[in-house]
């Protein structure tokens, strides 16, 4: 259990949600153990032959019984509806980490059955690795060539769909060194169960050569490329593309949502949340 | 002629596979044997499937349940026992055919054993609770059966001719669209859906207006017992959400048949508008399925406590409340789809408030046991095990409705573990105490209860040994659906939860078991009184079997609990000094003409054998045209074959002892007058 990516997080996304999960769990307790004493208690304490516990058939109604059923859970429910909200608008996805940041730009592609991860700003892609520096935040955008699709690294944070014509948007942060699987959770066909990928966490230096090497793979992402990786596969190598074709992230979305102007990049989500 | 029917679509392509479609194939040829053999074919046809009865179409019903049942569980079988092998390994099973057992386990788990199990205890049991002869039309509740057995067969058809869908039971386009997942399986899924859909809907109308046009005098709104409430709530969740199911599935028909693009990634197509639809359906269903079995447990934790429910008028407040909360939580199934935190706060806030009502239900079946005298008969232990593991899967249930957990359990094993944490013990634990605890009442005489005894123990303990596991695995990260998987700290757990699905096995072997030995020594189980656990609903005032109209005389409801209220006035049991003619409804295989034929037309347009389907409809309208215009659809039964049937009964009771209970050792005694205050 301990090494599971859910209780032992390495980044504060995942960490504060893991905080939520084991304060939410407690506050229930509330309710939880209650249920089980009586159970138990009832149970053997007003079994049939037990002629000595007191019987009264006709006790169905008492105002306090009813009044603490009600409004114990109620209690609770509030309790729990302003962490809700608290976390919710903490932990969303859509937000930036640290607004005096500037976020590493990722743009993730779901395919039949890989992720392809275009880097905008270096110019470079790779397929089924992700590689980021440790304590930069980073913002992935995504979206999908294919059936729907679900990004998540549970080491760092939760999940969002990648839909065709659509883009969504994932906000990350790791901070500590360590490779973590990635993978799409969203049943997607044949190749699901292959679909993943690994993530390196790596120091500033560590990144940058990681680029640099991208950059000498010698291949470059252009259209047609990009037409044969798109095609199905299964178990597809790291592949390292040292340039990418301008524009292509919108050029898929743009291919799927022809036209279709309350899908287009500008007019998502992200921007039309405060 | 046959469409895209060719003869590969025959299973010999796999061992598997054509080993399934065996079984299914023998398994039909054994009980046309077996009817056969036993020379019931007449009987079959003039009583049974014919039959308008309510009583006899519940028992259909939850026939046809208990073979889906093992259907469904066989395919949960496999997929365990495939996760339990496939660490860096293919298993025995090909993604095709595992994606295909999972899609097939949750459509048949839900559309085809939960729902007609639900039918068929609302139809035993709801018009002798409210002390009625009859639904309101028992003619189009025979439509609605065969309906349902025609989506079920088409299920079973599946596993012969062609291959069952990928595309899970939620069949979640665009991968069910045409373009990513051509052939049959997305539409035989689609078909069967749609058509069951339209007898659980005409269902749903026939318990709104049987409860509320249909009951007996003097039972008020508030003296209805609480499945008759649940029943009626479930009602009104059939009646508005199913229609979004049916839509959803028109159109993806239509995506995927005549080229259009509700839900497809291009040409402005959306499939999150098919995700809401289908949970704007999906949620409430899940409500449909559990408040029933929330009305079994409450008569049955009343009536072996040997005591009066406890807060009878707010386990009603909360049954309504659910049912409206339940249209207003469907967006928590995709709050990772990207939607703002707003939107998602809102509708995580929705569903933790769902958790109250269901929160008081539990206290007050637990305060109902609170100086009861309990006695531990099969359908109580199951309602005991129900209420301690249900608080686990509301737990898990309140945790993923926080979006910032759910974006990390979304889609993992961890949703697995919480939803059949709530059908298994929630939904299927409730049907099961119900099928045991009415079931002398349909065939009167007991089920064997040292067996019930022990399926209780196995599903229980197999329930923890099985999904415990699937919480720790969602914890370490494991995806749901995962054909094979390569990390080692998955497997160990995946071994003991199939140890827990084997350990279910024994369960469903108990149960099995049960069934043939009660048969085999029902002499010595007789239910002669028609009150075999000393009831406290009018349920219990029949014989058993009950006579075709019920009730020859309409009970007076005066109280709740209106049967003990009688017996404890002294009233019970008391012979009407003349008998009147009961107007009844004729049997007709008017509903049957029509499932059937349903049935063929599904299959001819899944082939694409449109000559076909247009027969079959025709025969449909001629069917419905028929009936409408047959004036001869009733018969009287006289007062003198009333009173014949009657006698005998009576004859029965005087043979009868004055309490079936009174040997129990925990029994509280007779109702006695209660003491004036």
């Amino acid at each position: 259990m301990a090494d599971g990516p859910t209780l032992d997080p390495t980044g504060p996304i995942a960490l504060t949600e893991r905080d939520l999960l084991f304060k939410a769990t407690a506050i229930m307790m509330i309710v939880i153990i209650p249920v089980f004493v009586m159970a138990a208690w009832f149970t053997v304490r007003y079994r049939g032959t037990n002629r000595k516990a007191r019987y009264t058939p006709n006790f169905d109604f008492y105002w306090p019984a009813e009044i603490i059923v009600w409004s114990i859970p109620a209690a609770i429910v509030v309790w729990l509806a302003f962490h809700l909200w608290e976390y919710t608008y903490k932990l969303d996805p859509y937000t930036e980490i640290d607004p005096s940041v500037k976020p590493l730009q990722v743009q993730a592609i779901a395919q039949d059955w890989k992720w392809l991860f275009v880097y905008p700003e270096q110019n470079i892609a790779v397929v089924n690795e992700l590689a980021m520096p440790v304590g930069t935040p980073v913002s992935i955008t995504i979206t999908s060539d294919t059936v729907m699709n679900s990004l998540v690294i549970p080491k760092l944070g939760g999940q969002i769909y990648a839909m065709a014509g659509m883009q969504t948007r994932l906000n990350l942060l790791a901070d500590e060194e360590g490779t973590f699987w990635g993978r799409n959770v969203q049943y997607s066909g044949t190749g699901f169960a292959d679909q993943q990928f690994q993530t390196h966490a790596q120091s500033k230096e560590e990144f940058d050569a990681w680029v640099e090497k991208a950059k000498q793979a010698g291949k470059s992402l252009d259209a047609a490329t990009y037409d044969a990786l798109a095609k199905p596969s299964q178990k597809v190598p790291v592949t390292y593309y040292s340039g990418v074709e301008p524009g292509l992230f919108d050029k898929i979305i743009a291919k799927w949502s022809h036209g279709d102007m309350d899908r287009m990049p500008h007019h998502s989500q992200a921007e039309t949340t405060e | 002629m046959f469409g895209r029917l060719t003869i590969d679509s025959l299973p010999f392509y796999s061992a598997v596979a054509a080993s399934g479609a065996a079984v299914t194939v023998l398994g039909g040829l054994a009980v046309a044997g077996a009817i056969t053999y036993f020379g019931a074919w007449r009987m079959v046809m003039t009583q049974w499937v014919s039959s308008v009865d309510h009583k006899k179409i519940g028992i259909m019903y939850i026939m046809l349940a208990l073979v889906m049942l093992l259907r469904g569980f066989v395919d949960a079988a496999m997929m365990r026992s495939q996760q339990a092998i496939a660490y860096n390994s293919e298993g025995y099973l090909p993604p095709d055919h595992f994606d295909q057992i999972f899609s097939s386990h949750g459509t048949i788990m839900i559309f085809f054993m939960a729902m007609p199990f639900l039918s068929g205890l609302a139809n035993l049991i709801v018009p002798q609770q409210i002390g009625s002869r009859d639904v309101a039309f028992p003619f189009m509740n025979s439509v609605s059966l065969w309906l349902t057995t025609a989506g079920a067969g088409l299920m079973l058809i599946s596993l012969v001719v062609g291959k069952f869908s990928t595309a899970g039971w939620t069949a979640y386009p665009p991968y069910s669209g045409v373009e990513y997942t051509p052939g049959v399986g997305v539409d035989y899924w689609l078909w069967m859906v749609f058509i069951a859909g339209f007898g659980t809907t005409m269902t749903g109308i026939n318990f709104l207006v049987t409860i509320i046009k249909n009951r007996a005098p003097g039972m008020t709104m508030f003296r209805l017992p609480l499945f008759t409430w649940t029943i009626l709530i479930t009602s009104v969740l059939i009646i508005f959400a199913f229609p979004a199911l049916t839509v959803a599935c028109a159109m993806l028909i239509l995506d995927r048949n005549f080229g259009f693009h509700f839900f497809t990634n291009a040409m402005g197509g959306n499939m999150m508008n098919y995700i809401n639809l289908f949970w704007l359906w999906g949620h409430p269903e899940v409500y449909i399925l559990i408040l029933p079995a929330f009305g079994v447990f409450s008569e049955v934790v009343s009536t072996f406590s040997q005591k009066r429910l406890f807060g009878y008028i707010s386990l009603v407040l909360a049954t309504c409340a659910i049912g409206l909360l339940s249209f207003t939580v469907w967006l928590h199934h995709f709050f990772t789809m990207g939607s703002s935190a707003k939107v998602n706060s809102f509708f995580g806030t929705m569903t933790t408030i769902i958790s109250v009502p269901t929160g008081v239900k539990v206290f007050d079946w637990l305060l109902t046991m609170y100086r009861g005298r309990i006695i531990f008969k099969p359908p109580m232990l199951f309602t005991i095990g129900f209420l301690v593991t249900f608080v686990i899967g509301g737990l898990s249930g309140v945790l993923l409705a926080l979006p910032p957990i759910d974006y990390l359990m979304h889609n993992t094993t961890f949703l697995v573990a919480h939803f059949h944490n709530m059908i298994i013990p929630g939904v299927l634990f409730g049907y099961l105490a119900g099928y045991m605890y009415w079931f002398p009442k349909a065939f009167g005489f007991k089920l064997n209860e040292k067996w019930g005894t022990r399926a209780f123990w196995c599903w229980i303990v197999g329930f923890y040994v099985a999904f415990m596991p699937l919480y720790v695995l969602g914890m370490l990260g494991m995806p749901r659906r995962m054909e094979h998987y390569d990390i080692a700290a998955w497997q160990p757990h995946l071994i003991v939860a199939g140890i827990g699905a084997f350990i279910i096995l024994l369960g469903m072997i108990c149960l099995a078991v049960q069934l043939v030995v009660s048969i085999r020594e029902r002499n010595q189980a007789l239910d002669l009184s028609g009150d075999p656990w000393n009831g406290r609903s009018l349920e219990w005032a029949t014989s058993s079997p009950a006579a075709p109209y019920n009730f020859a005389v309409l009970p007076k409801v005066e109280s709740r609990d209106a049967w003990w209220d009688m017996k404890q006035r002294g009233v019970a049991y008391e012979r009407p000094a003349e008998y009147e003619d009961i107007v009844m409804p004729k049997n007709t295989y008017a509903g049957l003409v029509i499932g059937v034929a349903g049935g063929v037309f599904g299959f001819a347009a899944i082939w694409w054998m449109w000559w076909l389907a247009l027969l079959s409809l025709a025969v449909i309208a001629a069917a419905i045209i028929y009936r409408a215009s047959d004036d001869d659809d009733e018969f009287v039964m006289t007062a003198s074959e009333v009173k014949a049937i009657e006698d005998e009964r009576f004859a029965q009771l005087a043979k009868a002892p004055k309490n079936e209970m009174a040997d129990e050792p925990g029994f509280a005694g007779e109702p006695a007058p209660e003491p004036a205050e």
